[in-house]
């Protein structure tokens, strides 16, 4: 028997008869006792046979200890100590935060700085921070006034999204949860874009299907927003998958924040990805808050980066309002995941500092001490006041850049609004490749009851 | 969920067990299929062979042909498929072209449309179409919506495959027919194969194809034998078959209920009517032309589906045709479908959970009156 099972794990000819070999091994006879091949331990079978043959009997005691366990997922070492390890039991020391700017703006000194920010790339991260800051403002102030009928802030993560993008090349893949329009932008979705999105109109890449915030856009290779949570993190896995195939010098980013961090598809994918050596870098926003959960309540291991290593998967904790450390993070995640072809988790630790969104309003569950506190670390004003400090920003150039960019929303917001929608035939088309009959059918009808009750069609979408 | 696969793998067919019963079960329709697909290329050399064995023919033709053409699922690589459908294809493409995953529907889901977004051609297996009911948030949020909210930007040219339908004695959670439940879902294709001849082709149309198409095989039609065609030839999926001419009743079948059916008219053929037997092939979008077409000229519609009454295929179908086909009508199209119950272990509640043939000969005799044999 044990000759057939030998036969046959050689048969399968892959290493992945390993439980085959295994058992084969246990049962063989001790010839390889004294061999180096520490990993695995062959217990001697007392019988003169040519070892064909397993003993029936239990082995002896009196027979070398067994070392190891050897089994389908690896080996491990034998211990005849019981010691719990986790939870209650010699809890780890939680992952330290990565930060190289404190919470002043102030440079900390000998930081680990592998990826130094030159001044162009500096100056074009606060420049969007200070767009998306007034984005921020004036599109949730838009929704208030009914211009649309959503939207979601990042304040106080603009320099997790913004940091990390910038750190990221145009060819790296890039899935978001909802709260990363810092990315888009810094990537090139102009004001305009954002407004036209957000208005769901003619020009809109969307052809005004997706509800507010939910950006996309293949040329800027950004995905079109799921609402559903951590659905987007197997996707990048995907296309990791596909971009390792294709031998592409790029990455799948993805991004999520902590509460999604529950859902399965957050498991599946990173074991997927370091099962599977996929090269994704997962980016998670641990703001404190989903909706009203706090992350006490989400989960209590060590935060999401925690978690990485059981996958294993190298993780990173990082100061997600130094937008310094955060590039740094990402830019050597990067590294890491292109050239070794292996997935890397970051956490990013910050605070979401507005509403969940415009159904939100926060003041009902959070401490208005707390946010006080937060808001007064502001990730914006640590990067300007490190800007300052290399003399590459001064005041003057700061209001002037408010100025122009609260010129340039208004202004898009107007555009945006007088905009045409999409008529109403955009509402069949793109469900597949070519319309099949069932919704040309349905199409038709909507058209003949729109012509005979014109009310029914809202006046501003064209009957074409 | 893999060990009870396993011993699926090992349980024969009735097919293979040689009984005269399996034979004429699952033996070739009695006419021959009629050539009108539209899709139809060259009339290439044609060989028998069993369905896992087409399945695999078309799956290898269509990766060679197309470098971005993948495979992922449980088992798919090394082992070959549960069903022998990817069997030794590892060695020819290599482990990362047969990809075999975690166990995690959902996530190797997710994967495979974020793969379809970059560029590949992903085929998703699932050991078994019930354990997609995990990926169901994938496929429905994602895989059938991304194309639409994107505004056209990102395609999800994926097949989602597998076996389903009732086996013999697999239990509930193993009996599971979902092209119901997947029926609704906007933006995905459903195509259901029932021969040799046609999974193949059929597969090698959706995975050409640009939209998601889901992919139901048969666990117990996997042994079912026939000619092939060609590498060239694909099957239009929008397509239903003829799979026999007649002019008393039209009976509407998809998947195993097409052996179903064919073994009922062999009895009625005997007892003198001329039924004629249309293979849906396309479960969404339905083939309007073929089945109007029918049921013009025979006035009545029986339809015999595998999955349950409430909710399933044939109460979309039998609704579309009242709505449309009402005053070519003579009756009032009857569906044949399996009791709203899970699927019992025990081999008679089983058999009598789904359709068999005497009742499709009831049907008949109900729709078309009693007749003596001439």
């Amino acid at each position: 028997m044990l000759a057939a099972w030998r036969t046959v794990a050689q048969r399968r000819q892959c290493p992945r008869a390993p439980a085959l070999l295994a058992a084969a091994r246990h049962l063989a006879s001790q010839t390889a006792a004294a061999s180096t091949q520490s990993a695995s331990v062959a217990a001697e079978v007392p019988s003169s046979s040519s070892g064909s043959e397993p003993s029936a009997r239990l082995l002896s005691s009196s027979q070398q200890p067994e070392e190891r366990m050897d089994f389908p997922g690896g080996s491990v070492p034998f211990t005849a100590a019981m010691s719990f390890l986790g939870g209650t039991f010699s809890p780890r020391a939680p992952l330290p935060c990565y930060r190289t700017i404190d919470s002043a703006g102030l440079a900390i000194a000998d930081a680990d700085i592998p990826h130094e920010l030159d001044q162009e790339t500096a100056v074009k991260m606060y420049k969007t921070m200070v767009t998306l800051q007034t984005v921020d403002v004036i599109f949730y102030e838009a929704q208030r006034q009914g211009r649309f009928s959503f939207y979601m802030t990042s304040s106080g993560e603009e320099a997790t999204a913004i940091g990390s993008a910038a750190a990221l090349t145009n060819d790296d893949v890039i899935f978001s949860q909802y709260r990363e329009q810092g990315v888009i932008m810094y990537r090139g979705f102009s004001v305009q874009d954002m407004a036209h999105q957000c208005f769901g109109n003619i020009h809109e890449q969307g052809k005004g299907r997706q509800m507010p915030i939910h950006y996309g856009s293949k040329a800027l290779n950004f995905h079109t927003i799921s609402s559903t949570l951590a659905t987007q993190l197997p996707h990048a896995v995907g296309a990791a998958y596909a971009l390792k195939l294709q031998k592409r010098n790029a990455c799948a980013v993805a991004y999520f924040g902590e509460g999604a961090a529950s859902e399965g598809d957050f498991h599946a994918a990173l074991n997927f990805a370091a099962t599977l050596k996929a090269p994704v870098v997962f980016i998670c926003r641990n703001n404190g808050w989903a909706i009203s959960t706090p992350a006490t309540d989400q989960y209590r291991g060590d935060g999401i980066a925690g978690r990485g290593p059981g996958y294993g998967m190298a993780s990173l904790r990082v100061d997600g309002g130094d937008a310094r450390a955060v590039y740094n993070a990402t830019a050597a995640a990067r590294k890491i995941a292109v050239e070794q072809q292996v997935p890397v988790l970051v956490e990013a630790m910050s605070y979401r500092s507005g509403h969940h969104s415009t159904s939100d309003d926060s003041s009902r569950y959070r401490a208005a001490e707390e946010m006080r506190q937060w808001r007064a670390r502001d990730p914006v004003a640590r990067f300007q006041r490190w800007l300052v400090d290399q003399g590459w920003w001064s005041d003057a150039q700061d209001t002037s850049a408010r100025q122009e960019a609260r010129r340039d929303v208004i202004k898009a917001l107007e555009t945006a609004q007088k905009a045409p929608k999409p008529p109403l035939s955009a509402m069949f088309e793109d469900v597949y490749a070519r319309m099949p009959w069932h919704l040309e059918k349905q199409q038709a009808e909507v058209f003949a009851h729109v012509r005979t009750h014109p009310d029914a069609c809202p006046a501003d979408i064209p009957v074409k | 969920m893999a060990a009870a696969s396993c011993t699926l793998r090992s349980t024969p067919l009735p097919a293979a067990v040689g009984s005269p019963a399996a034979r004429s079960l699952l033996a070739a329709p009695t006419r021959p299929v009629r050539a009108n697909q539209r899709c139809l290329v060259a009339k290439a050399q044609k060989r028998e062979l069993m369905m896992w064995e087409a399945l695999r023919e078309g799956l290898d033709e269509e990766m060679e042909r197309d470098p971005t053409v993948c495979l992922m699922g449980e088992d798919v690589g090394h082992y070959g498929g549960s069903y022998k459908v990817s069997h030794g294809l590892y060695k020819k493409y290599g482990d990362m072209r047969l990809l075999d995953t975690p166990i995690c529907e959902n996530g190797f889901m997710g994967m495979g449309v974020g793969a379809a977004m970059t560029g590949l051609r992903p085929i998703v297996e699932g050991m078994n179409m019930g354990f997609l009911l995990l990926a169901f948030n994938q496929i429905s949020n994602n895989c059938g919506m991304l194309h639409y909210t994107s505004g056209g930007q990102f395609k999800v040219p994926m097949v989602i495959r597998g076996p389903g339908g009732v086996g013999r004695q697999l239990g509930a959670e193993h009996s599971q027919r979902l092209e119901s439940y997947f029926q609704s879902i906007p933006g995905v294709q459903l195509v259901a194969c029932s021969t040799a001849a046609n999974s193949k082709a059929l597969l090698k149309s959706a995975i050409r194809s640009d939209n998601p198409i889901i992919f139901f095989e048969h666990v117990l039609l996997y042994n079912v034998k026939g000619e092939v065609h060609g590498p060239d030839y694909c099957q239009c999926l929008e397509r239903a078959e003829l799979v026999r001419e007649g002019t008393d009743v039209t009976i509407f079948c998809y998947s195993r209920m097409r052996y179903v059916v064919m073994q009922a008219v062999a009895e009625l053929e005997k007892q003198g009517y001329n039924p004629e037997v249309v293979d849906l092939i396309s479960l969404k979008p339905f083939d309007m032309e073929t089945i109007s077409k029918s049921i013009k000229k025979t006035r009545k519609a029986i339809i015999v589906e595998e999955c349950m009454k409430t909710g399933g295929i044939g109460a979309s179908l039998s609704a579309v045709i009242h709505e449309s086909l009402f005053n070519e009508l003579d009756h009032e199209v009857l569906r044949l479908s399996s009791q709203d119950v899970p699927t019992s272990y025990a081999y008679e509640l089983e058999a009598a959970t789904i359709v068999q043939p005497e009742k499709v000969v009831a049907a008949v005799h109900k729709v078309c009156g009693v007749r003596v044999a001439a």
